[in-house]
């Protein structure tokens, strides 16, 4: 890269050189200054990309449904028209059936299809086995550089089973083992031959942070570090100010780059001024008549002997900062440009996250698992940190022992924005019932929650938490046709995901047990 | 009179019922001694309830009388009782087979255990008494029965022959368990290691079968040492001679359907009253399990691919198996979240399994898989009082416990988490 900068620089400075040999020096510092020496590769670069197939959607009609838009709202007897992947209109009524395939949804429910911020599908897939344990780089407890882009594996029998569940976002992301576990992925649930087919075009990489128990029970086993809450904190300090010396890195070698260039130019402007100066005093001088020439042209004659104008080098350049996968990551998360999430459960490893990101300069887009949300609901609000968690997971450990089913009813009630996650290759098949049981919990404590408010915490939110949500989680016009229509209430556990639309394809219906993943390839 | 949550404590004082009522729950804010020795419950006597119980009509207008902790009569009629659940639907309390309930506190956390024998790396653990690490003090105990789960397996893991489990009700009183030897364990499913290897399990299991053979024709010889050297310690054999009498059945956890056959034949061949749990491929085999008349105990969430030795595991696995005529009992497969047994049987009618059928998984099968009948899984005449009311459908997700009896006592619904949440909302 360091190369092609300088190949830039010089081939600007040859082509002034080029010109100035024949004409007084047309350069001038201005268009130099145009030069901008290369940013720093992850700005340029900060996300895993995808292969993103054409779509090529029919037009679909779906009418006589109750819409859930996702945000809270409802159409009690509505439409959906979906065109070339994309929602063209929703509203109530039977909409215009034009041109379109008709899909009655009398008695139904058609919700956005939910978003899972916490998959681990892919990077540990069914069957469980050893060949395809992809999810935790547990080789250093920070493995900011490696991404779940490169482990997913896209023949994982979950992936269809999750989808008939209504799931059709994921974020696929690294385990909990590492302080810092790398990227994670955001994916739309398509049949696919690798994980790149299956990237949501555009959406930002994830970073997968650990608090607490993991990362200090594994590396405490091996006698290194961490083997504590303060190692886990001083190993993400060390990781996170390497980044912010990076940036530094990065712009004093950009100035410094740009100062070199503005100086050469400067210097040739010089030089090329002068050098007219001299040609033009040659030619007065060799034409004149003028009685004074003859001092005046010795004069300045000696001048040019003393002062012979040699044409002006470029100094040599610095090379820019070396490449770090892992600390560009981490760079990349100080400057927004991949979404914090952090594995943490109890409020004093949140609220020290939080001191940490304030340290560093980066900001927490999701709190993951959170099981002691409600205890710092405010502050997690006020911070607009999602709370990815479940409705009602708990003492699997000793930082899981405080979890509530409330969790995320008070977290909604406090004005956050909870998310209910999976986490597991179960849960995602069930992610409405999740959401309805956790809406449920709090209303039956009596915690003030509006009705409707449930679906966002599958849709909506974690669109949000994902980067995502001016493209999914909601069912309006422009936005991508991820589409579930269900059986009925899909607030009821007898509720089924009937059809299922990814990008307007129909990729579920009815039963499902046709294996779609390679896996289970059957003659 | 209806009684509603926030009130249950002062009325129950008003009607002699208070004494019991006020003492576990103040147990529960500020901890005291066990309660293990106070006299029999008081009677009790709920009215207005919508009984519902597998195999029948639901019947509405049910009087529900209980003394000394069993049920007394239940008849239909108009009288006034203790608690007037209002039309609610009341049924037997629920069971979940397949926990660590009073076992386990934190999985994680090795001194909050009491799940297995791990001295030593012999697989072989029978005499392992899951009853003898029974905590009735844990937390998990409350959190669970909020879910309407009042009766527990407690079951012992690891190895290859884990031990025997025990039946718990979920008091919270020192003597919850009510069977303390309930069925022996053995494990089929190893991700890795020699008993990674089927083959290995079923060699190890006739070995350990045939030295127990050995033992129980001639236990003398054994102490005096006239015998050939017997691999399995004393107290091992002796447990499993116990199931080789048929006096207490083995819960095999399987799920290849190859290996659920060779379970059939191997018990068969040993006269072992045989339980399948888990099962995730029982489907494929279910005539031969139905042939058998071998209950399964099934997980109904988990399905697809999920190891090698469930590949073909499908989320209707329970319908099918209850299709073919198995008598199949419902679990969550999961301590800490036995509590969601209501939404798992749900999901089990979601995938095909008849309401009744799935009602039944949860409350009269894991009594009959167990000979049980007469003291569980049923709201008549002699069984023990663990009874909930429910403010709807019971595997609906809006439905919550209205009340709790377990042995004839009203529990207070009421948990650590419920104080956290009391604290904090």
């Amino acid at each position: 890269m360091s190369g092609r900068w300088l190949a830039v620089v010089a081939l600007v400075v040859t082509s002034a050189c080029a010109n100035a040999s024949k004409t007084p020096p047309p350069v001038s510092p201005a268009k130099m200054a145009k030069v901008d020496p290369p940013d720093a590769p992850w700005r340029r670069e900060a996300t895993s990309t995808g292969w993103e197939p054409k779509i090529d959607a029919p037009k679909i009609l779906i009418r006589g449904a109750r819409v859930l838009i996702g945000d809270g709202r409802e159409i009690s007897n509505g439409h959906v028209l979906m065109e070339g992947g994309k929602i063209v209109a929703v509203g109530d009524g039977d909409g215009d059936p034009t041109g379109a395939e008709l899909v009655d949804a009398k008695g139904k429910v058609v919700t956005p299809g939910l978003i899972d911020t916490h998959s681990h599908l892919g990077v540990y897939p069914m069957p469980r086995a050893a060949a395809h344990s992809d999810g935790n780089e547990i080789t250093a407890p920070n493995t900011a550089e490696v991404r779940a882009i490169d482990a997913f594996w896209p023949n994982d029998p979950g992936i269809p089973r999750a989808l008939a569940g209504g799931t059709t976002t994921i974020q696929a992301l690294p385990g909990s083992a590492n302080l810092i576990g790398g990227r994670g992925v955001t994916l739309k649930l398509r049949k696919a031959t690798s994980s790149r087919a299956m990237h949501f075009s555009g959406a930002l990489d994830g970073l997968k942070m650990a608090c607490g128990e993991n990362p200090k029970r594994v590396y405490g086993r091996q006698k290194r570090a961490p083997s504590t809450r303060m190692g886990n904190l001083a190993g993400q300090r060390a990781a996170f100010l390497k980044a912010r010396r990076l940036i530094r890195d990065w712009d004093e070698w950009r100035t410094g780059e740009a100062d070199r260039v503005n100086a050469f130019a400067e210097a040739r402007a010089d030089h090329a001024a002068k050098s007219q100066q001299r040609t033009e005093r040659e030619t007065w001088c060799a034409e004149t008549n003028a009685p004074t020439a003859d001092t005046k042209c010795k004069k300045w004659q000696k001048s040019w002997e003393k002062e012979p104008l040699d044409a002006p080098t470029l100094e040599p350049g610095k090379p820019p900062p070396a490449r770090n996968l892992a600390t560009e990551t981490l760079a990349a998360a100080i400057e927004g440009k991949v979404l914090v999430h952090v594995h943490c459960y109890r409020s004093d490893d949140m609220v020290n996250m939080m001191a940490l990101a304030d340290e560093m300069g980066f900001r927490i887009r999701s709190f993951h698992h959170a099981l002691e949300a409600y205890k710092v609901r405010a502050e997690l609000a006020r911070r607009k940190i999602a709370v990815s968690t479940w409705a009602d997971w708990w003492g699997f450990k000793l930082e899981a022992y405080d979890g509530i089913r409330e969790n995320a009813a008070l977290v909604e009630a406090a004005g956050g924005m909870p998310v209910i996650h999976s986490d597991s290759k179960e849960g995602i098949r069930r992610l409405n019932q999740e959401a309805a049981k956790a809406f449920y919990f709090g209303q039956n404590s009596g915690v003030a929650l509006k009705p409707g408010t449930w679906i966002r915490w599958v849709t909506k939110n974690p669109a949000w938490a994902l980067g995502i949500e001016d493209r999914v989680g909601t069912i309006e016009v422009g936005k991508d046709a991820d589409v579930v229509i269900w059986s009925g209430d899909p607030m009821s556990v007898y509720t089924s995901a009937e059809r299922v639309y990814v990008d307007g394809l129909e990729r579920h219906h009815g039963e499902s047990r046709k294996p779609w993943s390679d896996f289970e390839a059957a003659p | 009179m209806k009684i509603s949550r926030r009130n249950v404590l002062a009325l129950g004082s008003s009607m002699g019922l208070g004494a019991a009522l006020f003492r576990s729950s103040h147990a529960l804010a500020k901890p005291g001694p066990l309660p293990t020795d106070e006299p029999p419950p008081p009677k009790l006597a709920l009215t207005g309830a919508r009984l519902v119980e597998s195999g029948k009509k639901p019947v509405d207008g049910v009087i529900i009388e209980i003394d000394q902790g069993k049920i007394v009569t239940v008849r239909a009629g108009k009288a006034s009782g203790d608690i007037d659940v209002g039309g609610k639907t009341v049924t037997a309390g629920f069971v979940d087979l397949l926990t660590q309930t009073g076992l386990v506190e934190i999985s994680l956390e090795e001194s909050s255990r009491s799940t297995s024998d791990a001295r030593r790396n012999d697989p072989i653990r029978a005499g392992f008494r899951s009853a003898d690490g029974y905590d009735p003090a844990s937390t998990v105990i409350p959190v669970t029965r909020l879910g309407g789960v009042t009766s527990v397996g407690v079951v012992p893991s690891g190895g290859l022959v884990s031990g025997k489990s025990a039946w718990a009700d979920l008091q919270g009183r020192a003597d919850d368990v009510a069977v303390g030897d309930l069925a022996l364990h053995v494990q089929f499913e190893h991700a890795e290691g020699e008993l990674a290897s089927t083959g290995t399990v079923i060699l190890r299991l006739r070995e350990l079968f045939a030295d127990a053979q050995a033992f129980k024709r001639n236990p003398a010889g054994y102490d005096r040492r006239q015998m050939r050297k017997l691999r399995a310690s004393r107290i091992d054999l002796e447990a499993v001679a116990s199931a080789l009498d048929g006096k207490i059945p083995v819960v095999f956890h399987v799920n290849r359907a190859s290996a659920i056959l060779r379970v059939l034949e191997l018990t068969k061949e040993y006269g072992i009253r045989p339980v399948l749990a888990s099962a995730a491929e029982g489907w494929r085999v279910a005539t031969a399990i139905a042939r058998a008349k071998t209950p399964v105990i099934a997980l109904p969430l988990d399905h697809g691919p999920l190891t090698f030795d469930a590949r073909y595991a499908r989320e209707d696995n329970a319908a099918l198996l209850a299709k073919a005529g198995v008598a199949v009992a419902l679990s969550v497969g999961e301590t800490h979240n036995a509590r969601k047994l209501a939404q798992v049987a749900g999901n089990a009618v979601r995938a095909g399994l008849s309401r009744d059928v799935a009602l039944a998984g949860v409350t009269r099968a894991p009594a009959q898989i167990f000979g049980l009948t007469e003291r569980y899984g049923s709201v008549s005449p002699g069984r023990e009082a663990n009874l909930v009311v429910w403010s709807g459908d019971p595997f609906e997700l809006s439905t919550r416990v209205e009340h709790l009896i377990v042995r004839g006592r009203q529990v207070p619904l009421r948990s650590r988490q419920t104080a956290l949440f009391e604290r904090y909302r």
